[in-house]
């Protein structure tokens, strides 16, 4: 099936195209070296009278697989990584002499040539015979936008296409193409129709014309295809807004959740909870590093085993620290805040002699790049990326999990029984020391998770805990002492707020308001959101 | 320091000084040569932050003076002395600057220092150097506005950085922006570099409308917004981003810019402060295509920088530094680190002494051949470097393709013309 379709192809290319002949080797040379006006004019032509051989030498441009050997031959890498090459004029692999790869020279790309090839790549896969390759190909001859050439083979491609939804996107890219055409007629004609285009770049494309056009009539029908794009776009973008501060509170969650234990639960002023995700985020280093030594066929599923390694590392880490440290500073509150700052200053060196002062790269698995478009019929433009998406449904497993653990499981009752009431506790048989350690591990192992998140969205280096200590502690602090609910709507709170401002006073001043404001309502309201009710706050 | 110590507490106090001073002879001089040296040794401060949040960049520079003195040690020393270097931390903390130049000039008596990375540091340490007439030698760009006779700037003034890299995004081959993004960290250099720039930008006709400037705080690592913003704004028109962004907020920024979706192709961004040791810790591949200007570039093909990059990995491995004994890597910096201590000593050697305004005659002139392949010149008068301006561009490899550079190497202006104020001031430190 897929052969055939191949062979239609070709032919059609053919009958496309009777001009077609093979790629020769100064063709090829021409457009991998040279000035960039030249290069461009070269792929120009080679575009206007493609064979099988020039799709492939473009692509390869573009993936930047293309070598100049020494004799001014132009080489493709058959794969990335840069193994066998073959002769770009006429596919006959080469081989090269083992000392060869030294002397093979880079071909160099600008911008402007990316932008060249994407195009023509585009205007290549016009004739293809699948449906999604067309579609794709026509809106990227959109968003290339105004090239009086291209119309042509805009033109040929609408005469012979089918579908309706790929004619409408053709239609929209001769329309793009037209719109910098010396006739106002069609200047005019395509400024109209560009209204019904819901892409985001159409509106630079119109924005563009705008500034150019000197005809009054066109003018007016530019300004209004622009308003009718922006208007579809406005929403898109309103809940774009609204998914940053979304994101961020998931974030400010996750940061709080293990905090709400350890503090907020246990009465544990831990300044090295910072440090326990730092742990947790190394720990996902190290898995990934694992996964690219050993199974790098896997790569993309390290997170699977990188989520319950940082969440055991820091638990380990955490039960040590409150066997050996933090259990004999039970209810002093300015000792433990002091041993537990000394400790995060060890926690950091530590990490620093072990792996350096550098910071350590974390690169996601492939399924949490880029961005998921949802409604894209309904609302253009709105997309959301893929690792923050993640992180958000992450966030309210991760929330979910604990919940249950501490209303439903027999270790929650245990650890609430114990932070009400201690002796009573321990007289219904309670063992009140292992709690402890049980609760400050899970808080602990809730850092490494936060880490683990934290490691896809920035850095990881020893530093990583110090840059959220401060807002974990007014996410704990705002929602009130001892309050899950309190933590999840201060951070929603605090994350709708900071991205709402920022995106008005600007990132610097939002910090300060925030900040502000949050010192205004802890004087006014020092138990927080929501107060725990009951003998147990005075005690 | 003692007051009246009762008579049994004295041995202890005396013993707890005596540590004291063991420890911080210990971090203050961990590296130093044998005492038996001593005498016949030159001593050279190396003040950069060795713990802290510069850390990360400073580091290396440490690392950098060491190779080049353990390098002019093998070959005899200047003026048939050692060099000797006195090693102090001032711990990314910008007040202690000032306190361990002063400390490196009036106890360990050093001929001179290099050191410094921020703004601020410089700041901080000025002030000393001008009063106990030190001479410090400083590798990083900067934003000018400055000039001070006991200084030597190795590192690029803003016309030898910002403004030819805006005047390639112009250009047809840098995309013809129109429009502009100022993205910074909220510090002095961002502040200072994008005021700069705005005032070049206007001088080329770009409305104030179009230009679009914005700060972060340090660290700041949530960049969804901006980028959004960034997005919003390129749809009025090509638009091209000026990133000041310092530090390893870099990374977390342009993680954002490649989940957005923001290519290289429609929305360039330049920076200043992101070379090969920045993109370290950073997944490149979705960066392809994004700009950084300097003056120098690990990917520089010729044979100053192949002998100066096999000098480093040796010297990397040797010393079993952390992440460069794996992956030995060159930036800008550590190139303005090496031409700098290289030109003190043929100054040292030309005024035959190490008398600071000796030398400082001696620096005027002085030529070296730079690993960024050109003949370094420090300027007659103005104490900053003649330098070569590259435009690179991120590779998939975390290396940078040279898509632009300067013809000759452009003189440095550290009086902004696009400052008002600056018109009059001479092109040299004024002589106290």
């Amino acid at each position: 099936m897929r052969r055939a379709l191949l062979l239609g192809w070709i032919l059609a290319l053919c009958g496309l195209a009777p001009l077609a002949h093979a790629l020769t080797q100064p063709q090829a040379l021409s457009v991998a070296q040279g000035e960039t006006d030249d290069r461009i004019a070269a792929i120009g032509k080679l575009v206007a009278a493609p064979d099988e051989r020039t799709a492939v030498l473009l692509q390869a441009l573009s993936d930047e697989r293309v070598k100049l050997g020494p004799d001014q031959r132009v080489l493709i890498a058959t794969d990335a990584g840069g193994g066998p090459f073959v002769d770009a004029a006429t596919g006959a692999a080469v081989t090269l002499p083992p000392d060869a790869s030294s002397s093979l020279e880079d071909v160099m790309l600008n911008n402007r040539l990316r932008g060249e090839l994407d195009g023509a790549l585009a205007a290549l896969h016009l004739s293809s015979a699948d449906k999604a390759e067309r579609l794709a190909a026509a809106k990227a001859l959109m968003d290339a936008g105004g090239d009086d050439a291209r119309v042509a083979l805009l033109d040929t491609a609408i005469a012979k296409e089918q579908d309706a939804t790929v004619l409408g996107a053709l239609k929209l890219a001769r329309a793009a193409a037209l719109a910098a055409s010396p006739e106002a007629a069609k200047r005019l004609a395509a400024a109209k129709l560009l209204g019904e285009s819901h892409s985001p770049e159409t509106r630079l494309l119109l924005n563009q014309r705008l500034s150019d056009e000197q005809d009054p009539e066109v003018r007016r029908a530019l300004q209004r295809s622009l308003r009718a794009v922006e208007d579809t776009l406005a929403w898109g973008e309103r809940l774009g807004a609204l998914f940053t501060g979304i994101s961020l509170a998931s974030i400010l969650l996750l940061v709080a959740l293990g905090l709400a234990i350890t503090y907020g639960l246990m009465g544990v002023i831990n300044m090295a909870h910072g440090e326990l995700m730092m742990i947790g985020a190394y720990a996902t280093y190290l898995v990934q590093v694992a996964f690219r030594q050993w199974l790098p066929g896997w790569f993309d599923a390290y997170l699977i085993v990188a989520m319950p390694a940082a969440f055991l590392a820091s638990a380990l880490v955490g039960a040590a620290l409150e066997r050996t440290v933090i259990r004999w500073l039970y209810g002093r509150p300015l000792e433990t805040l002091l041993a537990t700052w000394g400790l995060s200053l060890v926690l950091m060196q530590a990490v620093r002699s072990l792996f350096g002062a550098q910071n350590v790269a974390v690169e996601s698995p492939s399924w949490m790049g880029g961005s998921l478009a949802l409604l894209p019929g309904l609302m253009p433009g709105f997309a959301l990326p893929a690792n923050r998406l993640v992180i958000i449904v992450f966030a309210l497993v991760v929330l979910g999990g604990m919940s249950l653990l501490i209303a439903r499981t027999r270790l929650g009752l245990f650890v609430r029984a114990v932070t009400q009431n201690r002796p009573i506790a321990s007289c219904m048989g309670v063992p009140t020391a292992r709690v402890d350690t049980y609760a400050f591990a899970l808080g602990s192992g809730l850092a490494g998770l936060a880490g683990c998140a934290l490691s896809q969205v920035g850095n990881v280096g020893p530093d990583l805990g110090q840059s959220y200590i401060v807002d974990a502690f007014m996410v704990v602090v705002l929602g009130g002492v001892g309050q899950l609910a309190g933590t999840v709507l201060a951070a929603l709170g605090l994350g709708l707020a900071n991205k709402a401002l920022e995106g008005v006073v600007g990132a610097v001043l939002a910090k300060i308001a925030v900040l502000l404001f949050i010192i205004v309502f802890i004087q006014k309201r020092p138990q927080g959101l929501f107060a725990v009710k009951g003998r147990a706050q005075e005690s | 320091m003692s007051s009246h110590p009762s008579k049994s507490l004295r041995p202890q106090r005396r013993h707890a000084l005596k540590t004291l001073a063991v420890a911080g002879a210990l971090t203050g001089l961990n590296l130093a040569a044998l005492p038996a040296f001593a005498a016949d040794t030159i001593k050279v401060g190396v003040l950069h932050s060795l713990s802290g949040t510069m850390a990360i960049s400073e580091t290396v520079l440490k690392d950098t003076v060491l190779m080049a003195i353990d390098e002019i040690n093998a070959k005899g020393g200047v003026l048939g002395k050692k060099l000797e270097p006195v090693i102090v931390d001032p711990a990314s903390n910008w007040p202690l600057f000032a306190e361990k130049t002063r400390q490196l000039l009036t106890q360990d008596k050093v001929a001179v220092i290099f050191g410094c990375w921020t703004s601020v540091s410089r700041k901080s340490v000025l002030p000393v150097v001008e009063e106990l007439n030190g001479l410090l030698f400083y590798p990083v760009q900067y934003e000018g506005e400055e000039l001070s006779k006991n200084v030597f700037y190795t590192g690029a003034a803003p016309n030898q950085q910002a403004i030819p890299a805006v005047d390639y995004l112009m250009s047809k081959d840098g995309g013809g922006a129109k429009r502009w993004v100022l993205l910074g960290t909220d510090y002095v250099y961002p502040r200072t570099t994008n005021k700069i720039l705005r005032a070049y930008l206007k001088s080329k006709g770009v409305k104030d409308s179009d230009i679009d400037e914005k700060y972060t705080p340090f660290g700041h690592s949530d960049y969804q917004t901006i980028v959004a913003d960034i997005k919003k704004f390129s749809a009025g028109g090509k638009t091209a981003v000026v990133s000041t962004i310092n530090g390893d907020s870099n990374v977390p920024f342009y993680k954002e810019l490649g989940n957005a979706g923001l290519k290289a192709k429609d929305v360039p961004v330049v920076a200043f402060s992101v070379g090969e040791e920045e993109l370290r810790g950073v997944d490149t591949k979705p960066l392809v295509g994004h700009l950084a200007a300097w003056n120098y570039f690990m990917s520089i093909k010729n044979p100053t920088n192949d002998a100066f990059i096999k000098k480093w990995s040796t010297y990397a491995k040797a010393k079993n530094l952390p992440g460069h004994k794996d992956k030995p890597l060159t930036n800008d910096p550590m190139e303005a680190t090496y031409i700098g201590i290289n030109m003190w000593k043929q100054a040292v050697e030309k005024a035959k002494s190490t008398d600071t305004d000796k030398v400082i005659a001696a620096m005027a002139g002085q030529t070296f051949s730079a690993p960024s392949g050109i003949t370094s010149k420090m300027d007659e008068k103005n104490h900053h470097l003649h330098k070569s301006v590259f435009i690179g561009e991120i590779r998939a490899d975390g290396q940078f393709n040279v898509v632009w550079k300067t013809p000759a190497p452009v003189k440095a202006k550290p009086w902004s013309p696009y400052i008002a104020g600056n018109e009059g001031k001479p092109d040299e430190p004024a002589k106290k």
